[in-house]
C-alpha cells in the first residue's frame, strides 16, 4: 500500500460541505454556514500539507526520482473493451504542488469571504459553490486519467459559471457567466475531440501509461498521420485548445475580463490562482508526450503563450477597472507559464522551462490571489471598481496598502521576492530556446512592472477623491489572509523547486544566470520608475502619452475589439444567420410540406365525396359508365 | 403468471378502480397508488433481473412466457425481457409516477384524464415486454391512440390541430411499420417451420436480402417517426406545445423511446444486412437532426418549443448512435434514451409548473423566477445542466458513451459525422443557458410574480423523483451500463456475423 489513501478525502470534504450547505444551508445562520465551509477546507488544507510533506520529504522519492503513485483508482464507466473511465487519485510532484496551491488559496478565500460577503443575500449559497469549486478543482488535479480530468474540467467550468453569475439579478453578471461557460465549452469541444482521437489510437485514457517516456501506444500512434500531421500532434493541439480556453489564451480569452463580474474572492480563487491555470496544468500533465513526440505542438503552446502575455500586458496598461487590470495581468502571467512549458525540453536541466512554469504557477497563485483579495479590500472600502474613483488610499487602508505593495513588487520581479526567482527561470529557459520569445517576455516584464505600479500609484497615492464615507480598513478576518499571502509571496521563492518539481521527477541544480537576472531587474525597475513619474502625482504625462500613441491607446483601451468580434460571431452569425433560418426552414419548409400532404388529402377527399351524393340516378349513371368502359377495355385487350 | 404480465395487469386494474371512484381526490389517489405499485414492481423487476444474471442465467430473455393467441397466423402473447427492456420499463414507471403527481391538480374530466394516461402507459409497458411482433405492434397502437384524446381534450392552444397532426403523422408511421412487420412475417419461416412473429425465432434465421432492402426502410422509418427522425419530426414541437404536462412528460419521456427501441430491436436486429447497407442515409439524417434541433432551439420563445427542439436533437443522437452499430455506441444510445427520457420529463414537468403560475410560456414575458420560486428554478437549472451534459448527471454519461463509441469508426464519413455531432455540446450549452438566463435569472419581470408560491408537496415529489434518477445514473453509471452492454451482445453478434464488421 502506498499510504496515501487519505488523499481521497481532500476533494471529498469540500464536496460534502457543498452538499451540506447546499441542501440545508438556507436553514442555517449565515455565520454557521461560513464556519462549516471554512472548517472543512481547513481540514483539506492540513491534509494537503501532510501529503506534500510525506510525498516530497518522506516516501515519494525512489532512487532519486519522484514516482507517480496511484493512491486509489476505480472503474467508473466501462466504454469499449479496452477503454474505461476511472476515478482515482494520482500523486506526483505537480499534483501535490497543485493540492497545496488550491487548498491554500481556497482556504484564504474562504476565510476572507466570511468578512467580504457578510450580509450579502445568498451568503450560504456562496459557500456551497466555493465547496463545489474546490472539490472540482482538486478532483481535476488528482485525475488518474484524461477522461477524469475532463469530467472535473466540466465541473470546474460550471462552478465558475455559478460563481460568476452569483449576483444573478444583475444582467451583466448573468451575461458574463454565460459567456464564460460558452466560450470555455467551445474550447472543451476541442479538448473532447482531442481525447477521443488520442484514446482511439492509444486505447487508453490512463495518464501513467500515456506519459511514460517511450510509451509503445504513443510511439505507434505517432507514426499514423492524417493529412501529413501525426495524429498525436493533432490530438495534442486539440487538447491544448481546451487548455487555452480555461487558461484564457488568445483568442479564447474574451470571457476572463467579463468574469470579473463575480464577487472579488471568486476572482481571486478561480480567475487568478486556480482554475485559469488548469490549462497550464493540463499541458504539464501531458508534458512527456508534448516534448518527446509532438514538439511542434509544444511550439504552438509557446507562441500562443508568448503572444497572449504581450497582448494582455498591452491592454492592462490602459484599463481603468482595477479588477480588469488584474484580469489582463493574470492572462499575461499565464501566458508566461505556457511559454515556459513551450520552450522546455524533457529531463534534467533541459526541463528548466517545465520547472520554471510550475514554479511561476505556484508563486503567481500566491501574489495574484493577494492582489485580488487586496483589490476586494479596496472595493469594499470605496464601493467602486474604477481607478478614477480612487486615490490616496494608503492612509486609510494601511494593511491593504502594505500587502498590495508587496504583491506589486513581487509581480514586478524585484529581487529576492518570489516572483523574481520564478520569472527569472522562465526568462533563462526562453533565452536558451528561442530569442524572439525571450525578447517578447523581456518586454512584458517591463510592461508588467509599469501597469502594476500605474495601478498602485493611482489607488494608493495621488489625490483623495470624494468618498461617500471615509474609507476604512477591512476587518481582521479579511486582512489576515492578506498578511498570510504576503508572507507566502515573499518567501515562496526560496522553495527548492528544481529539486522537487521537474519534468522527469529527478532533481537538478538550478542557478541564476546573472546577466539575464540583472537585465530583467533593470527593466522591471524601469517600468516602476516610469509609472512613478507618470502617476505618483497627477500630471499631464498620461494624457500626453495617450495622444502620442493615439491608435495604440485606442485599440488597447478597447481591448483590440475582441469583444466586438465575439458579438459578431454569436449574434450575427450563429443567432441571425444560422439559428433563425433553421427555425424558419423547419416551420415553413419541413412542416409546411407535412401540412401540404394533409391539405392535399383533405382537398382530394373533399372533391371525391361528390361521388357519394346519395342520388340513385347518379349512382346508376356511374355504374353503367363503368360497365361500358370495362367492356370496351376487355374487348380491346382480349379480342386482338 | 409471470412478473411481466403484472406490468400490464396493474395499469388495467388501476383503470378499472378509477372507474369506481367518485371524485377528483379519489381518482388521483387511486392513480397514485396504482402507479406507485407499478414503480415498486419495476424496481423489483430490476432487482430480480440482476439476481438472475448474477446467478449465472445467460439466456437472452428472462422471465419468458408464451401463450398462443391466434393460431391461424401463429400470433402469440410472448413476453420476456433483457437488460435493455428492463431499463426501459423502469424508466417508464418512473416517468409515469412523476407524471401522475405533476397532474395532481387537473380539474377538467379528471377521472377520464387519468384513465387515458394510464391506458397509454399500459401500451408502453406491453410494448417493452413483447417478443411477438404482432402483440408489440398492438401495444404500440394502444400507446399512440389515447394521445389523440389527451391532447385534443386536455390540451392548450391549437389543440385540435396539434392532436390531429401528431396522431396522423404517427399513424402514417404505423402504416409503414405494419407493412414492414408483415414483410418480416412473410419471410420469417425457418426451413420446415411455419411463419412466425416471434422476434427471437426470426433472429435465428436470415431474411433474404432483397426482402430486407424493401422492408428495412419501412420498419425503420415507421419507428423513426416516433423517434423524431428528421424530417419527420414536426409533429413534435406542435404536439408537445399543446399537450398537457403529464402527456408531454410521457410522450417525450417514454413514447419517443418506443421509436428508438423499435429501430434496433426490430428493424436492425432482424434485418442487419439492410441496416448496414442503408445506415449511411440515416446517419446523414440523424446528424442533421442533432445539429438542426439544437440550432432550432436557440431562437424559440416558447419553453415547450425549446424543449421539443432539444428533444429532436437528443433523440437524433439516439438513432445516430444506434447506426454506429458497435457495442459502445449502442450502449450509449440506450443510455441516452433513458437519460433523455428522465431529463425531458423533468423539463416538461417544470414547464407545466411554471406555466401554472405565470400563465405564459413565452420566455420574454418572464424573468427573475429564481427569486420567487427558488425550488423550481434550481431544479430547472439542474435539469438544464443535465441536458447540456454536465458530469455527475445522466446526460454526460450517455453522450460520452455515444461519442467514444461513434469514434471507433476510423473512416472519414463516420469521423466527420461524429465530429459534427459532438459540436452539439456547445450549441446545447447556448440554448440552455439562454433560457436559464432569461427565464430564471435577471431582475423580476412582472410585479405579480412576487405573489407566487414555490413548489407544493406533490410538485416536489414529482421533480425530486426524476432528479434522483438523473443523479443516480450520472454518479454511478456502471451497473446500468453493464446491464445494457450484456444484453447487447446477441444483437451485436448478429450484426457482426451478417455484416462482417
Amino acid at each position: 500500500m502506498s499510504g496515501f489513501q487519505y488523499v481521497v478525502l481532500i476533494p471529498i470534504i469540500p464536496f460534502l460541505m457543498f452538499l451540506l450547505i447546499g441542501l440545508v444551508g438556507h436553514k442555517m445562520k449565515p455565520a454557521l454556514a461560513g464556519l462549516i465551509g471554512t472548517t472543512g477546507l481547513f481540514i483539506s488544507t492540513v491534509l494537503s500539507y501532510i501529503t506534500a510533506y510525506q510525498y516530497f520529504f518522506v516516501s515519494g522519492k525512489v532512487n532519486g526520482v519522484y514516482e507517480k503513485i496511484i493512491a486509489f483508482n476505480t472503474v467508473w464507466l466501462q466504454l469499449t473493451d479496452k477503454l474505461h473511465i476511472d476515478l482515482g487519485v494520482l500523486i506526483d510532484p505537480i499534483s501535490v504542488m497543485m493540492l497545496v496551491v488550491i487548498t491554500t488559496v481556497s482556504l484564504m478565500v474562504h476565510i476572507y469571504s466570511n468578512g467580504y460577503m457578510k450580509g450579502e443575500r445568498g451568503f450560504q449559497r456562496f459557500f456551497a459553490f466555493l465547496g463545489l469549486f474546490s472539490f472540482s478543482m482538486l478532483g481535476l488535479v488528482l485525475a488518474t486519467n484524461i477522461f477524469q480530468m475532463y469530467i472535473f474540467w466540466e465541473l470546474v467550468g460550471v462552478s465558475s459559471f455559478l460563481l460568476i453569475s452569483f449576483y444573478y439579478d444583475k444582467p451583466s453578471a448573468v451575461a458574463a457567466g454565460k459567456k464564460a461557460f460558452i466560450v470555455t465549452r467551445f474550447a472543451d469541444l476541442g479538448f473532447l475531440v482531442g481525447i477521443l482521437l488520442l484514446s482511439y489510437y492509444t486505447n487508453t485514457f490512463d495518464f501513467v501509461s500515456l506519459t511514460t517516456p517511450g510509451c509503445p501506444a504513443i510511439v505507434q500512434a505517432a507514426g499514423i498521420t492524417f493529412m501529413g500531421i501525426s495524429v498525436v500532434t493533432l490530438a495534442l493541439v486539440l487538447i491544448f485548445m481546451g487548455g487555452a480556453g480555461k487558461s484564457a489564451m488568445f483568442p479564447l480569452h474574451i470571457w476572463l475580463p467579463d468574469a470579473m463580474e463575480g464577487p472579488t474572492p471568486v476572482s481571486a480563487l478561480i480567475h487568478a490562482a486556480t482554475m485559469v491555470v488548469a490549462g497550464v496544468y493540463l499541458v504539464a500533465r501531458l508534458f512527456p508526450i508534448f516534448a518527446l513526440t509532438a514538439p511542434s505542438a509544444l511550439t504552438i503552446v509557446a507562441y500562443v503563450g508568448g503572444f497572449t502575455s504581450l497582448f494582455a500586458a498591452v491592454i492592462a496598461c490602459t484599463q481603468n477597472d482595477i479588477k480588469r487590470v488584474l484580469a489582463y495581468s493574470t492572462m499575461s502571467q499565464i501566458g508566461y507559464m505556457m511559454l515556459a512549458l513551450g520552450v522546455s525540453g524533457y529531463g534534467g536541466e533541459d526541463g528548466l522551462g517545465f520547472m520554471a512554469s510550475n514554479f511561476h504557477l505556484f508563486t503567481h497563485a500566491m501574489f495574484k490571489a493577494l492582489l485580488f483579495l487586496g483589490a476586494g479590500s479596496i472595493i469594499h472600502a470605496v464601493h467602486s471598481n474604477l481607478m478614477t474613483e480612487m486615490g490616496g488610499l494608503r492612509k486609510y487602508l494601511p494593511i491593504t496598502h502594505i500587502t498590495f505593495l508587496i504583491a506589486c513588487l513581487t509581480i514586478a520581479g524585484v529581487p529576492f521576492l518570489s516572483g523574481f526567482f520564478s520569472k527569472d527561470e522562465i526568462l533563462t529557459a526562453a533565452y536558451h530556446h528561442d530569442k524572439i520569445l525571450f525578447f517578447v517576455e523581456y518586454a512584458v516584464a517591463g510592461l508588467t512592472a509599469f501597469y502594476m505600479f500605474r495601478l498602485y500609484f493611482n489607488v494608493f497615492w495621488g489625490e483623495d477623491r470624494h468618498y461617500h464615507h471615509t474609507p476604512h480598513e477591512s476587518p481582521l478576518i479579511m486582512t489576515l489572509p492578506l498578511m498570510f499571502l504576503a508572507f507566502a509571496s515573499i518567501f515562496a521563492g526560496y522553495l527548492p523547486f528544481s529539486e522537487l518539481v521537474t519534468s522527469d521527477g529527478a532533481g537538478f541544480e538550478s542557478h541564476l544566470e546573472m546577466p539575464i537576472a540583472a537585465a530583467s531587474v533593470g527593466i522591471g525597475l524601469l517600468g516602476i520608475f516610469v509609472a512613478w513619474v507618470m502617476y505618483k502625482k497627477p500630471s499631464g504625462a498620461p494624457v500626453k502619452m495617450a495622444t502620442t500613441f493615439k491608435h495604440l491607446y485606442k485599440w488597447s483601451y478597447n481591448k483590440f475589439y475582441m469583444d466586438e468580434v465575439y458579438l459578431f460571431v454569436t449574434k450575427k452569425i450563429i443567432f441571425n444567420n444560422i439559428s433563425k433560418p433553421v427555425a424558419w426552414f423547419d416551420r415553413h419548409v419541413v412542416d409546411a410540406t407535412m401540412n401540404g400532404f394533409a391539405w392535399a388529402a383533405n382537398y382530394a377527399s373533399f372533391n371525391i365525396r361528390d361521388l357519394q351524393s346519395g342520388q340513385l340516378q347518379k349512382y346508376a349513371f356511374v355504374f353503367i359508365s363503368g360497365v361500358v368502359v370495362l367492356v370496351l377495355s376487355f374487348v380491346y385487350f382480349f379480342m386482338n | 403468471m409471470g412478473i411481466l404480465s403484472f406490468l400490464v395487469l396493474i395499469p388495467t386494474l388501476t383503470i378499472i378502480a378509477i372507474l369506481f371512484t367518485n371524485d377528483k381526490k379519489q381518482a388521483r389517489l387511486v392513480s397514485a397508488i396504482g402507479t406507485g405499485v407499478q414503480l415498486i414492481l419495476a424496481g423489483v423487476l430490476v432487482w430480480m433481473y440482476l439476481t438472475e444474471r448474477s446467478a449465472g442465467n445467460t439466456a437472452q430473455m428472462l422471465f419468458t412466457q408464451d401463450i398462443m393467441w391466434y393460431p391461424t397466423f401463429n400470433i402469440h402473447y410472448a413476453v420476456g425481457v433483457d437488460g435493455i427492456s428492463v431499463a426501459m420499463i423502469a424508466l417508464t414507471a418512473v416517468v409515469l409516477f412523476a407524471g401522475i403527481f405533476a397532474s395532481w391538480e387537473v380539474e377538467f374530466l379528471n377521472r377520464e384524464f387519468f384513465i387515458s394516461l394510464i391506458l397509454l402507459s399500459s401500451g408502453v409497458f406491453g410494448f417493452f415486454i413483447s417478443l411477438d411482433l404482432f402483440t408489440m405492434f398492438l401495444f404500440y397502437e394502444l400507446a399512440v391512440i389515447p394521445m389523440y384524446l389527451l391532447i385534443g381534450i386536455w390540451g392548450t392552444g391549437p389543440k385540435e390541430y396539434s392532436a390531429m397532426k401528431l396522431t396522423l403523422m404517427l399513424m402514417g408511421g404505423s402504416a409503414f411499420l405494419l407493412v414492414g412487420i408483415l414483410g418480416i412475417y412473410m419471410n420469417s419461416a425457418a426451413a420446415g417451420q411455419p411463419l412466425t412473429f416471434n422476434l427471437i425465432e426470426i433472429a435465428k434465421i436470415s431474411i433474404p436480402i432483397e426482402a430486407q432492402r424493401f422492408f428495412f426502410p419501412l420498419t425503420f422509418i415507421g419507428f423513426g417517426v416516433l423517434g423524431a427522425l428528421f424530417p419527420l419530426h414536426t409533429w413534435s414541437p406542435d404536439g408537445h406545445a399543446s399537450a398537457p404536462t403529464a402527456v408531454s412528460m410521457l410522450h417525450a419521456g417514454v413514447l419517443m423511446k418506443l421509436g428508438g427501441y423499435g429501430c434496433f430491436r426490430v428493424a436492425m436486429y432482424l434485418m442487419p444486412e439492410a441496416a448496414h447497407e442503408m445506415a449511411w442515409i440515416f446517419i446523414i439524417l440523424t446528424t442533421i437532426s442533432v445539429v438542426y434541433g439544437a440550432y432550432g432551439a436557440i431562437v424559440q420563445k416558447d419553453l415547450k418549443y425549446i424543449n421539443a427542439y432539444s428533444s429532436v436533437s437528443h433523440c437524433g443522437l439516439v438513432i445516430f448512435a444506434l447506426l454506429m452499430m458497435n457495442k459502445t455506441a449502442m450502449d450509449g444510445a440506450i443510455l441516452q434514451m433513458i437519460s433523455h427520457g428522465l431529463m425531458t420529463a423533468l423539463f416538461f414537468a417544470l414547464i407545466g409548473m411554471i406555466y401554472g403560475r405565470t400563465h405564459t410560456r413565452n420566455i420574454y414575458e418572464m424573468g427573475g423566477l429564481m427569486k420567487v420560486i427558488p425550488f423550481l428554478s434550481v431544479v430547472y437549472v439542474i435539469a438544464g445542466l443535465a441536458s447540456l451534459g454536465l458530469p455527475g448527471l445522466s446526460g454526460f454519461v450517455a453522450e460520452m458513451t455515444v461519442f467514444v463509441g461513434a469514434f471507433q469508426h476510423a473512416d472519414t464519413f463516420h469521423r466527420v459525422a461524429t465530429i459534427i455531432v459532438t459540436t452539439s455540446i456547445v450549441v446545447t450549452a447556448v440554448y440552455i443557458l439562454r433560457v436559464v438566463g432569461i427565464l430564471l435569472l435577471g431582475p423580476i419581470k412582472n410585479e405579480e410574480f412576487n405573489h407566487f408560491k414555490d413548489a407544493k408537496w406533490f410538485e416536489k415529489l414529482s421533480t425530486i423523483t426524476l432528479l434522483l434518477m438523473i443523479a443516480a445514473i450520472g454518479l454511478a453509471p456502471l451497473w446500468l451500463s453493464n446491464m445494457i452492454q450484456h444484453s447487447l451482445i446477441p444483437i451485436i453478434q448478429k450484426l457482426a456475423v451478417t455484416t462482417g464488421i
